[in-house]
């Protein structure tokens, strides 16, 4: 494992060393560098195709898989298929950060295909992370693919953190949600420079009392874009709510749209979207506690996308 | 001490809201500001603290001129504001806002003992975001709480009453009835509340942009009750309608 891959680590990983107890897969531009499966996580090589299978056993309870991936270099252009098969009854947590750093004016981009099925009352809280690094002005890319299949009952919580340096990143999740199963997604996303940002979610509410509830925060600063589309198809008795608010900073611009399917006499769906500036009574609150305007912003900023 | 000298303001629109306010403010007095709606109370206010700046006139902290000093110049001189209207804030927690606040990092303990004091559970409140789920009472309770944790020397409350339920104002009295006992410094209450001004140390009446009445409590309030409720221009008016119209 190269330095640049540690640095990466303490950024995105919970990954501490050889100490570190948990299931692990390292991946370092397109290799892996490092790997441990567990009594009840195994983790192989995917055989049709780069990237891993990792199995979760029935009944696993307290246990967490880490899988970064670090792109260290420009002129890489990483492409990674993982699946997640996650038992009956199983909670875990799955830690999948992603950083790319380049030093050079050569390009460099990681695309991970994440699948995940979560059988009857298993739990999984998800969390991704994000970052850019180095001083390079090479582009670098983060394009996430995210399925999600939730079985009776089951549970996924999907917090997805992208705080700065990635220049361009197309995020797109799609999800099937089964009987009683309920999906979260948290997204906090911050943008910079010329920066794009693209999210794109698909979930279909496929059984009875099945829910969704989609939270997504941004933060466009200078010319940045960011593109906000989610598609929440209820097909049975279901809740579904999305929320996007989006601060503009600078020259930043946002464009969210947001769609509502009701296939369902029974599917409560709803959507609330805000987008704008940091309102201005914010910013005398927070100075008239003692903060400049500088320091008034960044706290605001820093407390949307906590 | 506090001194405004011939404080004068005019709206965007042109109208004359201060019209040569001249006013004192003594150290570790309970000053309640009371009058009709539109006599310029809060722009009094925002101007004490800097959210706006007079046309002409002086402001004077402990014989300082702040009147060229900007909002965050004089809030590290030790001028508080309580909002009429709250600010929220998605994600910050009623903690972050304790914590900038105070200007430092506060122990769950000391963050808590501010909650308490202002009647709110503090267990339940410390690590909730400051934004719209909270009610009109809860958010004037974690705002009187922010301004507690920053100890300044010069406290401003614009309408503490407004926006509350009645419950929430029975308690908030003894808020106040406990900050004046431990008081280090000046506090300025406005209100339309015939039991603010009832614990207040001085009275002061603002109509049409002037000071109309100044003087102790006792000497002021029963003046203020003896009006004609029919008058327009009365405030006792406005201390029978409970409460009173938010108002600019």
């Amino acid at each position: 494992m190269n330095d640049i891959t540690k640095e990466i680590l303490k950024d995105v990983s919970d990954y501490s060393g050889d100490d570190y107890q948990y299931a692990y897969n390292i991946r370092e531009d397109g290799c892996c560098v490092g790997r441990q499966s567990t009594d009840n996580i195994k983790i192989e090589n995917k055989p049709d195709a780069p990237g891993l299978v990792i199995r979760v056993l029935p009944g696993t309870k307290g246990e967490r898989v880490s899988i970064p991936a670090c792109v260290t270099h420009g002129n890489v252009d990483d492409v990674v298929y993982n699946d997640f098969y996650i038992g009956e009854g199983a909670d875990v947590l799955i830690i999948a950060g992603c950083g790319v750093h380049v030093s050079t004016g050569e390009p460099a981009r990681h695309n991970g295909i994440h699948r995940f099925f979560l059988e009857k009352d298993a739990h999984v809280l998800y969390e991704e992370k994000h970052v850019g690094k180095g001083n390079g002005t090479g582009i670098r890319s983060i394009d996430p693919v995210t399925e999600i299949t939730l079985g009776e009952n089951a549970e996924l919580e999907m917090d997805s953190l992208q705080l700065g340096g990635v220049d361009r990143t197309l995020r797109q999740t799609s999800a099937v949600v089964g009987k009683g199963a309920h999906l979260i997604i948290r997204e906090r996303i911050l943008t910079d420079g010329d920066q794009e940002a693209k999210t794109d979610f698909v979930v279909e509410m496929q059984g009875e009392d099945s829910s969704v509830n989609l939270i997504s925060r941004s933060v466009a600063r200078g010319h940045s874009h960011q593109a906000y589309r989610s598609r929440i198809i209820g097909n049975a008795p279901c809740s579904g709510h999305s929320e996007c608010d989006a601060i503009i900073v600078d020259e930043g611009t946002v464009d969210a749209a947001p769609e509502l399917l009701a296939n369902d006499v029974d599917a409560a769906l709803i959507h609330e979207a805000a987008i704008g500036k940091i309102a201005g009574e914010q910013i005398i609150k927070l100075r008239t506690l003692g903060l400049t305007e500088e320091e008034a912003e960044a706290k605001i900023v820093a407390g949307f996308l906590k | 001490m506090l001194t405004l000298k011939q404080l004068v303001w005019t709206a965007p629109g042109g109208g004359k809201v201060i019209q040569g306010i001249d006013l004192t403010i003594p150290d570790n007095k309970l000053v309640v500001i009371t009058g009709p709606n539109g006599g310029g109370k809060t722009t009094l206010a925002k101007l004490i603290s800097g959210l706006e700046k007079p046309d002409s006139g002086q402001i004077l902290l402990d014989g300082q001129d702040i009147t060229d000093l900007d909002i965050t110049e004089r809030a590290k001189l030790g001028i508080s504001y309580a909002f009429q209207q709250p600010v929220r804030f998605k994600g910050l927690t009623v903690a972050d806002l304790l914590e900038l606040a105070a200007g430092q990092t506060l122990s769950e303990q000391e963050a808590c003992s501010y909650l308490i004091r202002v009647g709110l559970c503090a267990k339940e409140y410390i690590n909730r975001e400051v934004n719209a789920t909270l009610s009109g009472g809860e958010i004037k309770r974690i705002e009187l709480a922010t301004v507690l944790a920053r100890h300044t020397r010069l406290t401003i409350f614009d309408e503490p009453e407004a926006g509350i339920d009645l419950w929430s104002f029975n308690n908030l009295i003894g808020v106040f009835q406990e900050l004046q006992e431990s008081l280090n410094g000046s506090m300025i209450i406005i209100s339309h509340q015939e039991r603010i001004m009832s614990i207040a140390d001085e009275i002061v009446v603002i109509a049409d942009g002037k000071v109309g009445l100044h003087g102790p409590a006792e000497q002021i309030l029963p003046q203020l009750l003896g009006h004609d409720p029919g008058c327009d221009q009365c405030p006792m008016k406005e201390i029978l309608y409970y409460g009173g119209e938010q108002n600019e």
